[in-house]
């Protein structure tokens, strides 16, 4: 056991830092110093500017491979370029359903020519990728999902049919990596393959609707016969094999769960704001017990995170893979947020009913225990797969 | 950066887990309860009991194997190993709910007297096994084990004024309920195995060690209590998934409904994330890092509310079976919820934290 950060490890930090406090900074001038939400129109537009700046500096990917667009950074590293990103106020990743969802999946399961021009251009944001697995009628139980693709051996490609929804920015991405049922008559897992679709083929409408924190960061696509060549990427348009979508799309969600979607520098980071509002409060006479009780626990909570992810990182490099243990964390991290942000709320008081970056955040915060599979699903993995309690 | 045990660390707790395994089952833990009824007529040590003198076997055991010098210099006879090595060994004392002064002997006096040229003479005698030790921790009076201890701390602040630590050797003490020919009594309590003695008075001498090791005697306490609670925690957790894995309602196993699976994977993700906690105040005090009292303190109040929510959801998940004198759960349920309050509860801890944190 050894938790310190090598003389390298320091230096990386004190280089990330000195970055992001030059181009944060400026980025925000450039656009008047009024950032809107990336689930916006125009601040998905403000935020792609963003993103383009990270991978100008080789910032936007860190851990990939430099011919893809990284710098090659150790786990430990893009741990601290995550701590330091979000205590620097960095914002949402806008990229992030491709960066963390897809690229993982492209990098195993990818060909050669895929992962050549797929990966460099969604790190520079040329490509943006959404999800689309969700359907209307296939939510938790993803499996039952209708979305159908068919052969057309004579055209050379796939007809789509069908709709997909809760697609995170979809009325802004150009591109979806989604599940489709390629078997006809297929049911459950089986018959399901990972296609790569281009958003702006014929026979695609994309229908943007409001969260319940007003932002258009809902899309509906809907797919009318839209065909879609196998060469309409490079390498085609299956990732993985034919009818083994199902497993090609879960072999990486117990790293979106476990590691890389929320990483503790997220927490630790609103944490350590959530103690700098307390102490405002309480140097203007607002000392209050329970409160203070209550910012002490969310503290301890991000710290655990963070020291569960050490952990988990050495684990992994060790051959101890989480596996299902991604479920507790998940459940772990969506609570937290929630938790974090009910006590800014409550330090605030009636002014926190003023739209501020709190309640903004407390709103968002409150998908956490839904998205991702919801915490419920969550509790079956690890009560079954863990703990190994018998199934239904 | 590793967060890991070493290979030897493992093997040595693997090695106190199979020593427990086989010497301090279920069974021996109730024989280190009372037989018969007590003051009030309850009948809290039925059950199947080993015979006594396994009891002490189990302490025997452990000085045989080194373990209660594992935090003393091998000058003084010990293994000189520091807290990230026995931080894994008290867990599996924790998952025994082994019914001797552990946390006390082993984490908590021994290495203190270690550290301060052991002024009393009493050192090997810790080691060795042939006496236990005991510690009254924040201005308890309660000393577990207290039949049996022979030597006594306390650590505490000065006092309000002077916030910095100090350890006294308890000289004389007078236990509540003494009667003149006696001079200790067994207090009743919730978890009778750990015969605790409740001082009613006593002296001290004026303190033999400096601030800064008093406080780190009384930092091992909380962490290895910590580590006992997420021990417990796992061995009622175990108990309860297999329990509610064979007993069938409604044509079912209890296990395969919801409703239970998810109060235990709750329970289990509270330990899981507790455990790191643990871990990582162990390296902290073996390092004295500057944040290391923080460490603890965050060990502590997560490891106690871990294990009191899994106490709570074990004994929920089992039914009324669980809640009898002869099904085991309730040896390590009051073990627990005594350990939950004992060396600072969670909010003392939190309110340390919150004061490291300039809050």
């Amino acid at each position: 056991m050894d938790l310190t950060w090598s003389a390298a490890e320091h230096a990386f930090r004190d280089e990330v830092r000195a970055w992001l406090d030059t181009e944060l900074p400026a980025w925000r001038t450039r656009h008047d110093d009024r950032i809107l939400s990336g689930d916006t129109a125009e601040g998905f537009a403000q935020h792609l500017d963003w993103e383009r700046t990270l991978f100008d500096a080789g910032w936007a990917v860190v851990s990939w491979p430099k011919a893809y667009g990284g710098r090659e950074a150790s786990r430990w590293e893009w741990l601290i370029f995550e701590e330091e990103y979000y205590r620097a106020g960095g914002p949402q990743r806008v990229t992030q359903n491709g960066i963390f969802l897809l690229a993982p999946t492209v990098f195993e399961f990818g060909t050669p020519e895929q992962q050549a021009h797929i990966l460099p251009r969604m790190a520079s944001g040329e490509d943006l990728w959404c999800q689309g697995w969700s359907e209307p009628n296939a939510g938790s139980d993803l499996a039952s999902l209708t979305c159908k693709a068919t052969r057309d051996d004579e055209r050379g490609g796939w007809v789509l049919d069908g709709q997909k929804t809760w697609t995170t920015r979809g009325a802004f991405c150009t591109h979806l990596f989604g599940m489709f049922r390629t078997e006809p008559g297929s049911e459950r897992h089986k018959g399901i393959s990972y296609l790569l679709v281009p958003l702006d083929l014929d026979g695609i409408t994309v229908r943007g609707f409001g969260r319940l924190d007003g932002d258009e960061g809902f899309a509906e696509v809907f797919f009318d016969g839209t065909f879609v060549p196998d060469d309409a990427l490079p390498g085609g348009v299956v990732l993985g094999e034919v009818g083994q979508g199902w497993s090609v799309a879960m072999a990486t969600t117990s790293s979106e769960r476990g590691l890389t979607l929320r990483s503790p520098g997220r927490f630790t980071a609103t944490a350590d704001r959530l103690v700098d509002l307390y102490r405002q409060r309480a140097s203007h006479g607002g000392e209050d017990a329970v409160l203070r009780d209550q910012v002490a626990q969310g503290w301890m909570e991000a710290e655990a995170y963070r020291l569960q992810t050490l952990q988990t990182v050495t684990d992994d490099a060790e051959g101890r893979p989480l596996g299902a243990g991604s479920s507790f964390v998940k459940l772990w991290w969506s609570e937290l947020d929630v938790k974090l942000h009910e006590t800014a709320l409550d330090i605030l008081g009636p002014d926190a009913e003023l739209d501020s970056p709190w309640s903004k955040g407390w709103q968002f915060a409150l998908s956490g225990p839904i998205y991702a599979g919801t915490n419920e699903i969550q509790r079956n993995i690890a009560a079954e797969r863990v703990l190994g309690l018998p199934r239904k | 950066m590793r967060f890991a045990f070493t290979d030897d660390q493992v093997a040595f707790r693997d090695a106190v887990r199979d020593l427990l395994a086989k010497e301090c089952t279920p069974e021996v833990v109730r024989a280190a309860w009372p037989d018969g009824t007590d003051a009030h007529g309850a009948r809290k040590g039925e059950g199947s009991r080993a015979d006594e003198s396994r009891v002490d076997a189990v302490w025997s055991a452990l000085a045989d194997m080194g373990v209660l010098g594992v935090g003393v210099s091998e000058a003084n006879g010990g293994l000189g190993l520091s807290e990230l090595d026995w931080v894994l060994l008290a867990e599996e004392t924790g998952y025994a709910s082994v019914p001797h002064p552990f946390v006390e002997t082993a984490c908590v006096v021994a290495p203190l007297l270690d550290d301060t040229g052991d002024p009393h003479e009493v050192l090997g005698a810790l080691v060795d096994g042939s006496r236990q030790a005991g510690a009254l921790p924040l201005g308890s009076t309660l000393v577990p084990w207290g039949n049996a201890v022979t030597y006594l701390v306390s650590l505490d602040h000065r006092s309000i004024a002077d916030p910095a630590w100090v350890a006294r050797r308890v000289e004389g003490g007078i236990a509540v309920g003494d009667k003149p020919d006696s001079r200790r009594t067994q207090a009743d309590t919730m978890d009778s195995s750990r015969h605790v003695v409740q001082l009613g008075a006593w002296s001290t001498d004026a303190g033999f060690a400096d601030a800064a090791v008093a406080q780190r005697a009384f930092d091992r306490g909380a962490l290895a209590t910590a580590a006992q609670l997420v021990g417990l925690g796992r061995r009622m957790l175990d108990l309860t998934v297999e329990y509610v894995s064979e007993r069938r309602q409604f044509g079912v196993p209890v296990g395969s409904q919801q409703a239970v699976k998810h109060q235990l994977a709750d329970a289990a993700k509270q330990l899981r994330f507790a455990a790191p906690a643990v871990y990582g105040a162990a390296w902290a005090l073996s390092v004295d890092d500057e944040d290391a009292a923080r460490a603890v303190s965050t060990a502590k109040a997560l490891a106690s509310d871990a294990a009191r929510l899994t106490a709570r959801t074990a004994l929920q998940c089992h039914g009324a079976i669980g809640y009898t004198v002869e099904y085991d759960l309730h040896l390590y349920l009051k073990r627990a919820e005594s350990l939950v309050r004992a060396w600072g509860d969670a909010g003392w801890h939190r309110r340390r934290v919150a004061a490291s944190l300039g809050i």
